[in-house]
């Protein structure tokens, strides 16, 4: 076997530590795509201290709290009210009257990371008037950040811009109708939360569950590689109905996926599918 | 290659020397704003006669195409030679960053890089070329005085990490004789 160059050592020591990570802790980062776990990395050297990862490995294996400032650096969520108008009103045009021929229907929110986005989608099915027929699971595998969901409490700075965006998307009422401002925060209105229930899921590990209409993932598939895209795809596949629908982030393309052939597009640039009946 | 302030012009410019036939990826960060829908990319689609592509996550790296960073994302690239994008939080208020694109290209591809900063007014991309010469790349800047503003190019010339401080015209001539030595 022939030894590495210098330049080789960075990414073996990011597998040493991916592994080192999942052996002791179980937590599995080693999925997830190279470039921006890297980065982080890199940035979670730079504020510790640490000269390289193979210094930083053995620490990381025997304390705890250092694995937990870590992992904090892999799954910083990042997300915000109606991120993208332009999708929520094809969800509201184009989604919303095929939802409303179900009695009842579920909707399955992945990687809802604090929450921003579940709060969107249920105004725009409250102002359709459907909201009391969906069932909303919205999951996240970081319970720090569903814990955030759940409150829905955000900074109050933020909803100028969520104001405009909720505009763009559609909005037909006034948007501080859905939040109570109290100091520098604002609070999601409770009965947005009536009809969502969060959990903990991880993409990477848990199986699919059933029978959804619509699946909502937006901006999680980015952070893995193509083996955990597609093992996460196919959970969404596994888990919707016929004629269900797979909304993605506007520049995730299910072409490059292994469940390309299983969903017709609703709107290409929305990246809306809707899951045929081949397979 | 990243631009700010000023880049799409230095960007058109350096373009115009690339034929299709050009035998190197490129792939190219301007600052936009976030709710650009892609008028960057069809600018440049216009302007080069190279193939532009947008890119989409996951996009696999070919020679003779330019990517264009979508507005909103970052863009990295990964070794298996695709791109990632992300959303993490904007670098130097910016998002796409041209630090994170030339960061990601130093590990990914070290020495075989070429990292050029263009027009722009802050100081994005400084970090990234240190970056790309640390790995054994090569670096150049647009020469100020050609910039329309010169603040960018400016501050990676001071921070003594520019190999070559060249115009826009002499960046697209040396890169399209890097294409020609590539097909060697």
């Amino acid at each position: 076997m022939g030894t590495m160059g210098e330049a080789e050592v960075e990414p073996t020591e990011t597998d040493l530590l991916l592994e080192a990570v999942f052996q002791r802790y179980g937590y599995d980062y080693r999925s997830y795509a190279r470039a921006s776990i890297e980065r982080r990395t890199r940035q979670f050297l730079s504020a510790t201290g640490y000269a390289s990862v193979s210094e930083m490995i053995p620490e990381v294996l025997h304390d705890k709290e250092l694995l937990a400032r870590l992992t904090r650096y892999f799954s910083i969520p990042v997300t915000e009210m109606f991120r993208d108008p332009s999708v929520y009103r094809v969800v509201r045009e184009e989604v919303v009257p095929l939802l409303r021929t179900w009695p009842h229907f579920k909707i399955w929110h992945a990687g809802c990371a604090t929450g921003e986005e579940v709060y969107s989608l249920a105004i725009v099915l409250k102002e359709e008037g459907v909201y009391d027929r969906a069932t909303i699971y919205a999951t996240d595998c970081s319970d720090e950040a569903l814990e955030r969901a759940r409150e829905g409490v955000y900074e109050v700075g933020k909803m100028k811009e969520a104001t405009q965006k909720y505009q763009q998307a559609g909005g037909k009422a006034s948007f501080s109708e859905y939040y109570h401002a109290c100091c520098d925060a604002a609070a999601m209105d409770g009965s947005l939360k009536e009809r969502i229930t969060f959990a903990n899921h991880n993409l990477a590990v848990d199986e699919a569950f059933g029978e959804m209409h619509l699946v909502f993932c937006r901006n999680v598939l980015i952070y893995f590689n193509r083996e955990l895209q597609n093992r996460a795809l196919g959970l969404f596949t596994e888990s919707l109905v016929h004629g269900g629908f797979l909304c993605l982030g506007t520049k995730e393309d299910i072409r490059f996926t292994d469940v390309s052939n299983r969903y017709e597009a609703v709107d290409r640039r929305a990246r809306i599918y809707k899951k045929n009946g081949a397979s | 290659m990243g631009g700010s302030a000023g880049g799409v012009g230095a960007l058109d410019v350096i373009l115009s020397a690339l034929s299709r036939d050009f035998a190197l990826p490129v792939l190219a960060v301007q600052h936009l704003h976030p709710s650009d829908d892609g008028s960057f990319a069809r600018h440049m689609a216009d302007a080069a006669r190279l193939p532009v592509v947008e890119a989409c996550d996951k996009e696999r790296i070919e020679r003779g195409c330019l990517y264009t960073a979508p507005a909103n994302y970052h863009m990295l690239v990964e070794r298996d030679g695709t791109i990632s994008l992300s959303v993490d939080e904007p670098v130097n208020w910016s998002r796409p960053s041209i630090d994170v694109l030339f960061d990601s290209a130093a590990l990914a591809w070290g020495e075989g890089v070429v990292a050029v900063i263009l027009s722009g007014a802050n100081a994005d991309g400084v970090e990234g070329m240190r970056s790309v010469k640390a790995a054994g790349g090569f670096t150049i800047a647009q020469d100020p005085a050609d910039a329309e503003s010169r603040v960018m190019p400016q501050a990676a010339i001071d921070a003594g990490v520019v190999d070559e401080v060249l115009s826009a015209k002499e960046i697209g001539q040396l890169l399209a004789e890097f294409g020609a030595i590539e097909k060697l």
